[in-house]
């Protein structure tokens, strides 16, 4: 065998002039963090299918592309592009980020309620708030994950949000990630911190996107720390460019009687890997997290998931939803551990496969670690096609053959859809998935 | 209208049609009836045009044109209609969108113009009265979480709705109780007309005392036994089926 250049020098030695520009921009702590997570990546390496959390997944690909990190340079970007991937008739508090830097001339921040503070990252590592610094990179550990090492290490820029004690932010709050007119494939690291006080509450749209057939390395990591009562609704929607590679991790830490749900949409990329995990740090709270890949061609999408009930009364509801048509493949691992503290635990999980080729894969692969033993948790996995007896029925009232495929597969991703409380945003989406549907069917309905 | 000529059709490599003899007229009532596994339900599905039902013999036409050669929807587009014995839930897909795209495709075949919103609305509300359906029924999902008698209902709800020429009801009747029944009933002789013919589908005769058909055939093995008038069919109540066939029902 011959042994290949180490792909992971390139980070490491785009990591020391990237630390170099950092002078002065952020604090101690934060180069301490950052060079630590180096660390961590560099005796990690990337990890291979040996690795029993990437069994499915390979990176080879990824590894062997020479991205590169942005320069000093500011990115432009069409407003045409930009209203491709905006809400559509919602107010919003718009954060737009362009190549992984924060762009103020295409944000716009609403008038916020009193000490909501709305910052890019770059910014709030300028100012050092002692809010940043008690928990950035405190959740989402780098120990074992050599994404969220590298994404650590290469902490620049991304969102900041902090809502205060008891106060609600009306408004959606909207980062929209974009890459595009891009000269050499890129590689960003975006990192988001939001921290939501006691009884506060917010809801939260995450867009990562790509314009045409870019290609681009996105490798993102948002951290949600709820105190106790607060109420945070989050959504993520993943239209990467179709040559894209989107790796993301989601780390939520709940608080008392905190509520969580997630709603994670990828539609895009060629490559996709997102890590959804949340500990159940407080009595009486509750998780939610939906999930709804909707893939074709090539595309290729692993969601692992991770619930852990760390106290007592706490309820998780999971609902992962797969669309796999072609050659592509999903792969969903949920795994939800009930620690012996954690009675009275109520959990459920299910993942549901639709295959619409013989091509198309599905791997799912429920992980239940129970350690308590007066708790309610069921899960349930299914990888099919569309029912040939409701397909005859709707053939049977005149619905053609086509049209009633398209209606079958649009009324199994709806069931996430529906689920989507902004409801601009549900429009949006559902006219997305439909966008995908043959022109048969739009004309008719 | 439609004609039947030694019709032979198999399941799963099991003969269950040996060869089949039907001829219905507009405004004509046909009742099928015969014992468990005689091939009633098979008739339906395969007139229908499901799949797993293989034709191995014989020839259907409908109005004149090959009808075993068309796909499910081409012969709803025709005006066939049939009610089903077990109605699918179709989670996702609401009442009202399904109905609307089944109506306006069969409307497009006919060269009529597609119904907008409000006159959807209109003819739906119109029909919804016919079989005495709850309004809110409509805009759930298809048949999700219906009762066994709201299932029935729905069907014979669209089949107001598509106004076919040709409606084959599947043995609708059994699991209704005697209210929904009378309502089942009434709904298909509300839409009894000249232009249009029912095949009745049924294993009791209970259902022919409220909707009378023209004429009455048993099947027995895959074949039409006997047929007659629809005194035939208080003969099969009184003696059962046993006088046709050894195997009773």
């Amino acid at each position: 065998m011959i042994e290949v250049t180490d792909e992971r020098d390139l980070h490491l030695a785009d990591f020391e002039q990237f630390e170099k520009t950092q002078e002065g921009k952020s604090p101690a702590w934060a180069h301490a963090i950052r060079r630590s997570a180096i660390e961590r990546f560099s005796k990690l390496g990337f990890p291979t299918s040996h690795d029993e959390e990437w069994r499915f997944t390979s990176v080879a690909a990824l590894a062997k592309v020479p991205f590169e990190p942005l320069g000093a340079q500011q990115s432009q970007v069409a407003t045409s592009t930009l209203d491709l991937f905006r809400i559509r008739n919602c107010a919003v508090h718009l954060m737009v980020f362009v190549n992984g830097r924060f762009s103020r001339a295409f944000s716009s921040i609403q008038n916020l309620p009193t000490g909501v503070q709305l910052l890019s990252l770059a910014t709030a590592l300028q100012s050092d708030s002692q809010v940043l610094a008690s928990h950035l990179a405190r959740y989402a550990s780098y120990e074992d994950h050599a994404f969220v090492a590298l994404n650590t290490a290469f902490i620049e820029d991304g969102a900041f949000i902090n809502i205060p004690r008891d106060v609600v932010v009306e408004l959606p709050i909207h980062l929209l990630f974009l890459s595009t007119n891009l000269a050499k494939p890129l590689v960003s690291h975006p990192r988001n911190l939001i921290v939501a006080g006691p009884n506060s509450q917010a809801s939260i749209v995450e867009t990562y996107a790509g314009s045409g057939e870019e290609i681009y390395f996105t490798n993102a990591v948002t951290e949600v720390v709820l105190n106790d009562n607060a109420f945070i609704d989050h959504y993520r929607l993943q239209r990467e460019s179709l040559r894209a590679f989107h790796f993301s991790t989601l780390q939520v830490q709940q608080g008392r009687s905190s509520s969580f749900s997630t709603h994670s949409i990828a539609l895009g990329g060629s490559l996709t890997r997102n890590d959804v995990n949340t500990t159940l740090n407080g009595e009486g709270s509750e998780a939610i997290l939906d999930g709804l890949y909707v893939i074709s061609g090539q595309q290729h999408v692993d969601n692992h998931t991770r619930i852990d009930h760390a106290k007592p009364h706490c309820s998780s509801r999971e609902l992962y939803k797969g669309v796999l048509d072609e050659r592509s493949r999903g792969v969903f691992n949920g795994r939800i551990i009930v620690r012996p503290d954690a009675q009275k635990t109520d959990s459920k999980q299910t993942n549901k496969n639709l295959l619409l080729s013989e091509e198309a894969l599905a791997n799912t692969n429920p992980q239940l670690e129970i350690y308590a033993d007066d708790v309610k948790c069921t899960h349930g996995a299914t990888i099919g096609q569309l029912s040939a007896d409701a397909l005859f029925y709707l053939r049977a009232r005149g619905i053609g053959l086509e049209t009633a495929r398209n209606l079958l597969t649009y009324a199994f991703a709806n069931e996430i859809t529906n689920r989507i409380k902004i409801e601009p945003l549900r429009k949006d989406l559902e006219k997305l998935l439909f966008s995908r549907l043959p022109a048969d069917e739009k004309a008719r309905l | 209208m439609l004609e039947i000529r030694n019709l032979k059709a198999e399941v799963e490599g099991k003969q269950i049609l040996r060869g089949i003899d039907l001829k219905v007229e507009p405004g004509e009532i046909h009742a099928i009836m015969g014992p468990n596994g005689s091939g009633k339900s098979t008739l339906a599905q395969v007139l229908a045009g499901r799949e797993s039902y293989v034709v191995t013999a014989g020839e259907v036409t409908f109005e004149g044109k090959d009808l075993l050669g068309m796909a499910p929807e081409e012969r709803a587009r025709e005006g066939i209609f049939m009610a089903f014995q077990y109605p699918v839930e179709i989670p996702g897909v609401g009442n009202t969108y399904f109905l609307k795209a089944a109506l306006n495709s069969i409307r497009k075949h006919r060269g009529l113009p597609e119904l907008d919103a409000m006159d959807f609305l209109k003819l739906v509300k119109e029909k919804m009265k016919l079989v005495e359906m709850d309004e809110s029924l409509i805009t759930r999902p298809v048949n999700e979480g219906f009762s066994g008698g709201e299932k029935k209902r729905n069907e014979i709800f669209q089949m107001a709705v598509l106004d076919p020429k040709l409606a084959i009801l599947d043995e609708t009747d059994s699991g209704l109780d005697i209210d929904a029944l009378r309502i089942v009933a009434n709904g298909v002789n509300t839409l009894h007309a000249d232009h249009r013919a029912v095949i009745v589908i049924t294993h009791y005769q209970r259902l022919l005392n409220y909707i009378v058909p023209d004429y009455v055939h048993v099947l027995s093995n895959g074949r039409i036994a006997r047929s007659g008038g629809k005194e035939l069919a208080l003969e099969l109540e009184e003696k059962g089926y046993g006088w046709i066939d050894e195997e009773v029902a």
